[in-house]
């Protein structure tokens, strides 16, 4: 991942939404530490084809997401893989997409209303709201927001099932870069993680680093991380098998 | 895996009470409406069963049930009895008010003919899924005004899906016996969606899928 083409800085209330090709990686870095970022995937063009967080996890036995798992479309297909996950204190990564958003009834009750008047752009911007409108930018609703993925934020469950978020190791530092193997449509946003219990709302600014990608080797980590990756990467071969 | 006891709570109704029962083939679906205020029951009839359902706001089904927003709203991975199903629009559609299986999973998804190959193989497309029988059901009744962006994130009634505390997600073989049941109240008029799942590659039904039955109460 040597060849960066554009970088950029999305504040901790930001959203922003782009399409990148197969073969591009995207880097996001944790600038201050305990940065949370949701993100969607669809397929542009068939915007039916999104990211199933069910699939991708089901698949690969697990209920968090590490350096080696892959990002599965509802149509057996990998929209990326992580390719590198940078624990800044050594203690490794560990992302949810599970929990979804904060909402606006849940950051106006934590941290007060959203009011654009008053705040300007530093406004107390939710998780929900954030992702509608960026899909409303492609004609896309509320019945198209699939459980996202929450770069940065571990969430662990106790024998019952409770869940809590663990910010213990989200240091500034703390990078995540997912390579592309499909073209994507890609959502974003930097608001607070939905169990984020912070007394006043965390602007945690992220770094997004977009570039060339090395090509996928026949011993990349991420295609022979399980079995079920092996075939999911023949899904898009054969994909791609018309668009050649 | 342990599970709560106190999560056990059996129901008061009696089916001959009832007011309409739905007998479901293993790998057919269920598609009706439940009004608010309807009490209704999904009992696994032989065991070991898994029934994969969604629920929709029946005015608008861009509302719908949504795991992530039960999950968050409930700080908990599991469904049981007491647990509230909440919508994308952060509003209760449902209370489980009975359960005599004691957990239930949202985590797992449905199974579909395309997440079979990565899970199985790519030569097992053509086998029956979850997700072909919700297909058909939109299919065969556009008069819901349910497309293919309104089927997501299901529930997975009578399936054991435990979180490790390492982060791992294991399939267990089913909580579930013969006549264990989960009962539901509709907290507003909404729509429901079974897939009777046709799995035959995992033990979510015990490699052997069977018949389930819906009682509806008012």
């Amino acid at each position: 991942m040597s060849k960066t083409f554009y970088t950029t800085t999305i504040p901790g209330n930001g959203h922003w939404s782009l399409e990148v090709r197969r073969g591009t990686f995207m880097k996001i870095t944790d600038l201050e530490g305990g940065a949370n970022v949701g993100m969607l995937f669809y397929n542009p063009r068939n915007l039916l084809e999104r990211y199933n967080a069910p699939d991708t996890l089901k698949c690969q036995h697990t209920f968090k997401l590490q350096h080696g798992n892959c990002l599965y479309s509802d149509m057996g297909r990998i929209f990326a893989s992580i390719t590198e996950d940078y624990s800044a204190n050594g203690k490794g990564n560990w992302h949810d997409t599970v929990c979804g958003n904060s909402n606006a009834e849940q950051i106006t009750a934590q941290f007060g209303k959203r009011d654009y008047q008053k705040d300007r752009n530093n406004w107390l911007q939710n998780g929900s709201d954030a992702f509608l409108v960026e899909l409303a930018k492609y004609g896309l609703g509320r019945a198209d927001m699939a459980s996202n993925l929450n770069w940065f934020s571990k969430v662990i469950a106790d024998d019952n099932g409770n869940i809590k978020l663990d910010t213990q190791n989200q240091v500034a530092g703390n990078s995540v870069t997912l390579r592309f193997e499909m073209d994507t449509l890609v959502l974003l946003h930097a608001c607070p993680h939905p169990l984020n219990r912070a007394e006043n709302y965390p602007f945690k600014s992220v770094q997004i680093e977009l570039g060339e990608a090395d090509p996928v080797s026949d011993d990349d980590y991420c295609k022979n991380f399980r079995p079920e990756n092996q075939r999911g990467f023949q899904n898009n071969a054969l994909y791609y098998l018309a668009a050649k | 895996m342990m599970v709560n006891d106190m999560s056990l709570i059996e129901s008061t109704l009696q089916p001959e009470n009832s007011t309409a029962r739905h007998y479901v083939a293993a790998g057919d679906y269920f598609l009706g409406e439940i009004k608010q205020g309807q009490t209704f029951r999904i009992v696994d009839l032989e065991g070991n069963q898994a029934a994969d359902v969604l629920f929709y706001n029946a005015k608008d089904p861009s509302e719908r049930y949504s795991a992530m927003d039960t999950i968050r709203n409930q700080k908990n991975l599991y469904l049981s009895a007491g647990t509230k199903l909440i919508s994308n629009a952060n509003r209760e559609l449902l209370e489980i008010v009975a359960d005599t299986c004691g957990r239930h999973d949202t985590l797992g998804g449905a199974c579909a003919t395309e997440s079979n190959t990565v899970r199985y193989s790519l030569e097992k497309r053509c086998m029956h899924a979850c997700r072909d029988s919700w297909m058909l059901a939109i299919g065969e009744h556009p008069e819901f005004g349910i497309s293919k962006r309104d089927i997501t994130h299901n529930i997975n009634f009578f399936m054991n899906v435990p979180v490790t505390s390492e982060g791992g997600l294991t399939f267990e073989d089913g909580i579930s016996a013969p006549g264990k049941y989960v009962e539901l109240k509709a907290k507003m008029d909404i729509v429901m969606l079974i897939s009777n799942c046709p799995q035959l590659n995992n033990p979510c039904n015990g490699y052997n899928p069977t018949p389930i039955e819906v009682l509806v109460w008012n």
